[in-house]
């Protein structure tokens, strides 16, 4: 499956779903729509990975690239992530940078 | 004011395609493969190739899907670079052939048919999964890999401890959580140590040594024990492949190649708790070997640069590894500053202690050096200006520079005289005080000028016996090892403590028990720099094999059981690490003047022996006792408690008279390794008034500790 993002923006938050391949070849959408998506300053940026399949390195360095582009004081909420994918990022220690949530809803009012 | 958007480079571009790739001239710096926009940059060098492939792989393919030349204007003096634009970097390996004289006389030793891994790989492919049988029919073994760098350090950098604040604790990665004790999710990983950053808290340790973590085939030389049917390894790793790579087979995600970021997690997560990190770092040899041994990288590259050679084009072996690492020449003296450089810069890394570190001060014919320049070099490098750096100050050609290492006002040693002294008055031999008296100021005899820190104090390391084993055995039992139990040193000054091995004897498990705690409170009342193997504090034995550089198994294992079967160890090595930091009496920058400098009424350090003010340092002693004045810890610069320690290395318990305190302050008990426990070591603010203020009985081979407020 080949990858995909969309976005949208509502009131300070942005939303962004990945489903598909994120890796080396992929990557340069997703900087893309981050890149789209930081004009507005958003404070609190939702990605929804319920579809993402895999995430290579590339794809590690695309939420480090999120974090660092938006600033420390904006929340990064990875929704739905499948377990290998939270695996990958908990021995990279990137789960350091970014709040894992089964919803967004949930997670944004606690 | 509005930033106008900034110009980008606008040479970016391909000029000529080659083998079907759109490719540039490339640029010369840095070496390795570095991504560029578009594409990514090649770089390497070599003095001596009359021409240079670069040769392109996808992830794990046997044959390359592209062969580069580089065309003659590519090449910069030494340099080949080239860019190749519109790579799949994540699903790429690539090497070399290079070209050239093939004349071992000469030292030339190219070789076009065989592809060469890049010395600056930041990442290698090839050994993704630790003890996974490689694939034996690839010609190209050790892949490089094209690494991105970025990771979200946050607000890290390196902790910058004062080096006389620290206790190290020596640590093999896999070891460390390898056992099925270890109630990790990853076993042997550097994830897995994360894990366990809480008991390395509990201990108190403030920095982890971690032998080699760089990229190493842990199949050199393997072979199958014949007796277990275990193969056994290049398990300890003292044998580089690749030197700016981590080894992904220490990662739990090694086979994803995000060791890089696995590792800097690692280091992340243990500066957040306090704890800096040095490497154990191997430049005196490679994992090439002698001329029998395999073409990886440098052999190929260009030999007569990288390797120091007889005349006659032999490899020099001051290692006992093969080969010697040609460290005096400039280029090569370049490799060793940019890789330690990248690991400090990209990996937050704290320190570094040089395997055979005397080599590093040989010049290219192995004669030492009055002014090594790479020592020189290292010492006074503005990015390495706040890292520690330690030698290992001997080599295996016979070169033994323990207190005359080149320091340049930076370097420090291990320092064996201080394990070799200690260790003989441990077991009770005679004639060691006076001796002892200095390794316990921080052996100024052999630092005096560069400070208490220059004396890196161990009693056990890597190589040798464990703690346990060091109260256990009178020789080393290395069968296992396959090699007739010829390997491994002789000399260990230990004691068995009147048996051989395990047993069941009672008073000898007592006895060894306060043996090791002896060993831990002298290590912890020294000046200097402490350290401690993995595992002694739990009393991990290795059965008596004193060189398990070949072992994945429970001879190296750190065993979690022992946790709690030897916690009164670990409860006394926890009280002993924490008393230290409680003290900065035991932690001077400077060493001792024996005088009162700051007028407290006495001196800095005064040497007692069963009298007050009269030690015995005759031939026959096996007594001493030290006091240490609180008013001049650290210089004079903070106020501490005293500090009395009354060693007895005797067999039978001995009176000791305590010298008096001015201004009214009290003797209490903080450690009595004589005792049962827990009145062995009491917690800082919980010591018990002594009774008897002038006199107190020190038992059979114990230390005890008072602190006077």
């Amino acid at each position: 499956m080949s990858f995909t993002v969309a976005s949208s923006f509502n009131s300070g938050v942005a939303h962004l779903t990945l489903a598909g391949r994120l890796d080396a070849n992929t990557a340069g959408q997703f900087k893309a729509e981050i890149e789209k998506i930081a004009e507005e300053r958003p404070t609190v940026v939702a990605l929804f990975v319920q579809d993402l399949e895999y995430m290579a390195s590339a794809g590690i360095r695309m939420l480090v690239f999120t974090k660092q582009k938006l600033g420390a004081q904006t929340d990064i909420y990875v929704i739905g992530a499948q377990p290998q994918i939270v695996h990958t990022l908990e021995m990279t220690g990137v789960d350091k940078s970014v709040i894992f949530a089964d919803s967004f809803e949930l997670a944004a009012t606690n | 004011m509005t930033q106008p958007n900034m110009l980008q480079r606008v040479d970016a571009y391909p000029t000529r395609v080659i083998a079907g790739l759109k490719v540039r001239a490339g640029r010369v710096s840095p070496f390795g493969a570095t991504l560029v926009p578009g594409g990514v940059n090649f770089a390497v060098f070599s003095r001596h190739a009359t021409s240079c492939v670069l040769v392109l792989f996808e992830k794990g393919a046997k044959a390359p899907f592209a062969e580069l030349p580089f065309p003659e204007e590519f090449r910069v003096g030494d340099v080949y670079a080239m860019t190749v634009f519109e790579l799949d970097h994540e699903n790429l390996e690539y090497g070399y052939r290079m070209d050239g004289p093939n004349d071992a006389q000469a030292g030339h030793r190219f070789d076009p048919s065989v592809v060469l891994m890049d010395p600056y790989s930041r990442l290698i492919g090839g050994r993704d999964v630790w003890g996974q049988q490689p694939d034996w029919s690839m010609a190209y073994q050790h892949r490089s890999r094209v690494l991105q760098d970025d990771f979200d350090w946050e607000q890290d950098r390196p902790l910058e401890i004062p080096a006389e604040d620290l206790v190290v604790y020596e640590m093999h990665v896999r070891s460390f959580t390898r056992h099925p004790s270890s109630n990790v999710r990853h076993p042997g990983t550097f994830a897995a140590i994360r894990q366990k950053i809480p008991y390395l808290k509990s201990l108190g340790i403030n920095c982890v040594e971690l032998m080699p973590v760089y990229e190493f085939d842990e199949f050199e030389n393997s072979s199958v024990n014949p007796v277990t049917g275990q193969t056994r390894y290049n398990y300890w790793g003292y044998s580089t492949v690749g030197f700016f790579a981590p080894k992904a087979g220490y990662a739990a995600t090694g086979a994803l190649g995000m060791q890089a970021d696995e590792f800097k997690a690692l280091v992340k997560d243990l500066h957040k708790n306090g704890i800096e990190v040095m490497l154990d770092v191997v430049f005196n040899h490679t994992a090439e070997g002698d001329h029998r041994g395999p073409t990886i990288s440098f052999r190929g590259l260009d030999n007569k640069t990288y390797y120091m050679l007889t005349p006659e084009g032999w490899y020099y072996n001051f290692s006992g590894c093969g080969n010697t690492l040609n460290c005096n020449n400039p280029v090569v003296r370049h490799v060793v500053l940019d890789c330690l450089r990248y690991w400090v810069a990209e990996y937050h890394i704290d320190g570094f202690r040089f395997d055979l570190a005397a080599i590093l001060g040989r010049d290219p014919t192995g004669v030492p050096l009055a002014n090594p320049p790479l020592l020189e070099t290292l010492a006074n490098d503005p990015i390495l200006g706040r890292t520690k750096l330690v030698a290992e100050a001997w080599d295996a050609g016979g070169l033994y520079q323990v207190g005359s290492f080149p320091a340049y006002g930076r370097w420090a040693e291990w320092n064996g005289k201080y394990r070799d002294t200690v260790r003989k008055f441990l077991k009770g031999e005679m004639g060691q005080v006076p001796d002892l008296s200095l390794r316990l100021q921080g052996s100024p005899d052999l630092y005096y000028g560069r400070g208490t820190a220059a004396s890196v104090n161990f009693l056990t390391c890597h190589d040798g016996f464990t703690l346990c084993d060091l109260v256990s055995y009178n020789d080393k039992h290395n069968e296992a090892n396959g090699e007739n139990n010829n390997d491994g040193a002789n000399d260990n000054n230990s004691w068995n403590c009147g048996w051989e091995g395990e047993t069941n004897d009672s008073d000898i498990i007592t006895l060894r028990r306060r043996q090791m705690k002896n060993a831990l409170a002298l290590l912890m009342v020294s000046q200097g720099v402490p350290m401690i193997l993995s595992g002694d504090e739990v009393g991990r034995t290795q059965h008596g094999n004193n060189n398990t550089y070949c072992h994945d198994n429970e001879l190296n294992w750190f065993d979690w059981w022992q946790v709690e079967e030897n916690a009164e160890l670990l409860r006394f090595a926890q009280q002993i690490v924490a008393f230290r930091h409680a003290h900065p009496a035991l932690r001077h920058r400077d060493h001792m003047r024996f005088c009162d400098y700051v007028g407290s009424g006495l001196p800095d350090v005064s040497w007692h022996g069963t009298q007050a003010w009269r030690p015995d340092w005759s031939g026959t002693s096996r007594v001493l006792a030290f006091l240490l004045d609180g008013r001049h810890a650290k210089g004079g610069t903070v106020v501490d408690d005293d500090i009395y320690v009354a060693i007895n290395s005797y067999w039978d318990a001995l009176e000791f008279e305590i010298p008096a305190l001015p201004g009214g302050r009290q003797w209490r008990v903080a450690v009595n390794t004589g005792a049962a426990s827990p009145e062995d070591a009491f917690p800082h603010g919980q010591e018990p008034l002594l009774q008897n203020q002038q006199r107190c009985l020190v038992g059979g081979r114990s230390i005890l500790i008072l602190v006077g407020r």
